[in-house]
């Protein structure tokens, strides 16, 4: 082993209560560090893996109906007042050529048709407002899990058979295998039987979902061949945004991204986010003024000892390296120990964040990367928390070091 | 080294304290001094006389004020702290009043320090060494103790062999004895000697003690400042 280090580990050994104690500092600093960091990256988590288990990442859909003056607007006379065009349902025009282009898109993991639009489910005299979705069930499987929210009977979506929210089964008084008259506001109506409830964990989707096929939705929504919007699910959540306003210069429908539907969400993330950073930098600051106080404490009490090694020959820079691998190691070792510690804090607030039911709401986000930089870090806030100490000792005259020690 | 060239060759050595005339300390008044290779030589003089300042500035621990000052026929004015640094860690010896041995370390790492320091790690040869300079100092057997568990004639024989583990030319022993009993002292003294007339060091000892300074070469006695008798 290198001189330097057989000192500076001879030096952290014989100061022993002082190493102890900013060991435990570290330890203490990293762990919090960490256990933050998968507490607020594991809630976060979880709250966009529930709000994206029910809908789609990116929403395609016809561009608005506008309605276009007739008189020319250099002319004498103009229109003062355009009035806006109500938005009836239509089809996106060219779907399939859309559908193949943005399917092929780069980011872009899967992609359902979808038919949608307001209905009226009734059996006998009870009616309620439904929003009717006419899906391919395997392509719509791979943006929402619906398979895995079947509460009842089963994911069947064939023709003549419905699937609806255990709420609104409820509502209706029916159950599976019995029947269900939807109708439109365009006069149509059909029948259908249900094949499976499912229950999506929000009250209000469980009354209003009434998932048919693609070509009972057409039939009822008076949409021959038709397809009111394309739902979309992309690898990377956080590019939803961005993939969205390129489908929607390229083939200018109406694209929106969960992150615009969620707008609040995400500004209560990154809000979130902030304050984790600051805590986290606040923290490393103080675990960094600690090794630096202990290693001040230490180049005072190791005066003579420091004069004795540089009257032996030892140059200034190698006290300085002395003194800077016993913060990088100080560090180092901490990080080892605070990241074992921050492991069992973690465990714990999994067991201590619940909800009602005292079921976890969050799953900590165990990443191992998180230990490596957290480790890394504190070795090298170690090392510049030793800088100042080390100059010092550097410095120091070997005569007074001696004479004074 | 040239051959026959002094280990130490001092001349018009002034040392002062303080920039301002107000202030000014003046401790050394033109020293001028040469020391022989295998010499044996005592510097006396009572406290306030400015010994230990002369000893720091032939340890290149301090530079002079003016002077000319050479170790090894190295001149040392043109030096930059590294090459002090160097030129003290492979020509001089430290033995000091109160050992200053490294208390986290054994009397074996102890004597190795200077050549770790060195060549940078340690090694089976160092080890070796540093052995047979504990053996020749009467420490065999004391190789792993701690500093604070040798008595103070034992921790300043580990000093001693630290001092000779580079195999200096020269050795600065600043009151060597002046911190132990009689019997002690005699025996450490006897020691120097010893390692004097055997390997040819030259040693430069302070001390107060005219019965150690009568047994050497060479007694250089400092008054104020100023050499006032050199006995050869």
């Amino acid at each position: 082993m290198p001189f330097e280090w057989v000192v500076a580990i001879r030096f952290l050994r014989e100061g022993r209560m002082q190493t102890v104690l900013i060991l435990a500092g570290v330890m203490i600093g990293v762990a919090v560090i960490i256990a933050i960091t998968a507490l607020i990256t594991g809630l976060q988590g979880s709250l966009i893996s529930r709000t994206l288990g029910t809908q789609a990442h990116i929403v395609l859909r016809p561009p608005d109906d506008l309605a276009t003056p007739v008189l020319p607007r250099d002319g004498a006379a103009f229109a003062a007042r355009v009035e806006k065009r109500a938005q009836r349902l239509r089809s996106i025009d060219q779907w399939q050529r859309i559908h193949a282009e943005v399917d092929a898109m780069p980011g872009v993991t899967a992609s359902s048709l979808m038919v949608t639009g307001a209905a009226f489910a009734a059996r006998g005299t009870a009616s309620r407002a439904v929003a009717l979705i006419g899906v391919d069930p395997e392509r719509y499987a791979r943006i929402v899990k619906l398979p895995e929210n079947i509460v009842a009977g089963e994911y069947r979506i064939t023709p003549g058979n419905a699937l609806i929210g255990a709420d609104l089964a409820s509502d209706l008084g029916v159950s599976i295998g019995d029947k269900l008259r939807v109708a439109t506001a365009v006069n149509r109506d059909d029948t259908l039987t249900v094949a499976g409830l499912f229950d999506m964990g929000n009250r209000d989707l469980n009354r209003r979902w009434v998932f048919t096929t693609l070509s009972a939705a057409r039939n009822l929504l008076d949409l021959p061949g038709g397809v009111s919007n394309i739902d979309l699910v992309v690898t990377d959540i956080f590019q939803a945004e961005r993939i969205a306003r390129e489908i929607a210069s390229r083939t200018g429908l109406k694209a929106e991204s969960w992150m615009e539907t969620n707008a609040q969400l995400l500004a209560a993330f990154e809000n979130q986010t902030m304050t984790t950073r600051a805590i986290r930098t606040f923290v490393t600051l103080i675990v960094a003024l600690g090794i630096a106080s202990v290693l001040v404490v230490s180049v005072v009490q190791k005066q003579k000892e420091i004069g004795i090694l540089r009257a032996m020959g030892t140059p200034r820079g190698k006290i300085l390296w002395i003194f800077l691998i016993q913060g990088g190691l100080v560090g180092f070792l901490g990080a080892l120990l605070g990241a074992g510690l921050g492991a069992v804090l973690i465990q714990m607030l999994s067991r201590l964040v619940t909800d009602a039911q005292g079921n976890a709401i969050f799953t900590p986000d165990n990443d191992p990367l998180t230990y490596v930089v957290a480790v890394l870090l504190a070795a090298v806030v170690g090392l510049l928390a030793a800088a100042l100490p080390a100059r010092r000792a550097a410095r120091m005259d070997p005569v007074s070091a001696i004479r004074y020690g | 080294m040239a051959d026959g060239a002094p280990i130490l060759e001092l001349a018009g050595i002034r040392k002062h304290y303080g920039d301002d005339e107000a202030v000014r300390t003046q401790v050394l008044h033109g020293i001028d001094l040469v020391l022989q290779a295998g010499e044996f030589a005592a510097l006396i003089g009572p406290s306030g006389s400015g010994k230990s300042t002369l000893l720091n500035i032939i340890g290149l621990l301090e530079r002079p004020s003016e002077g000319r000052l050479a170790v090894c026929g190295e001149d040392t004015g043109s030096l930059d702290d590294t090459g002090l640094t160097r030129l003290r860690g492979r020509s001089i010896g430290f033995v000091f009043q109160f050992h200053h041995l490294l208390p986290a370390f054994t009397a074996i790492e102890n004597v190795m320090m200077p050549m770790m320091v060195e060549r940078n790690r340690a090694d089976a040869a160092m080890r070796e060494r540093a052995a047979l300079l504990l053996a020749r100092v009467g420490l065999s057997g004391h190789e792993g103790k701690r500093p604070s568990q040798l008595s103070g004639g034992q921790q300043q024989r580990v000093a001693i062999a630290r001092a000779l583990s580079m195999q200096p030319p020269l050795v600065l022993a600043d009151e060597p004895t002046g911190n132990l009993d009689t019997h002690s002292a005699d025996g450490i003294f006897e020691l120097l000697r010893e390692v004097n007339r055997g390997s040819g060091t030259a040693f430069l000892v302070v001390t107060h003690d005219p019965r150690l300074a009568a047994r050497c070469d060479h007694a250089i006695e400092l008054v104020d400042g100023r050499i006032v008798s050199a006995r050869r």
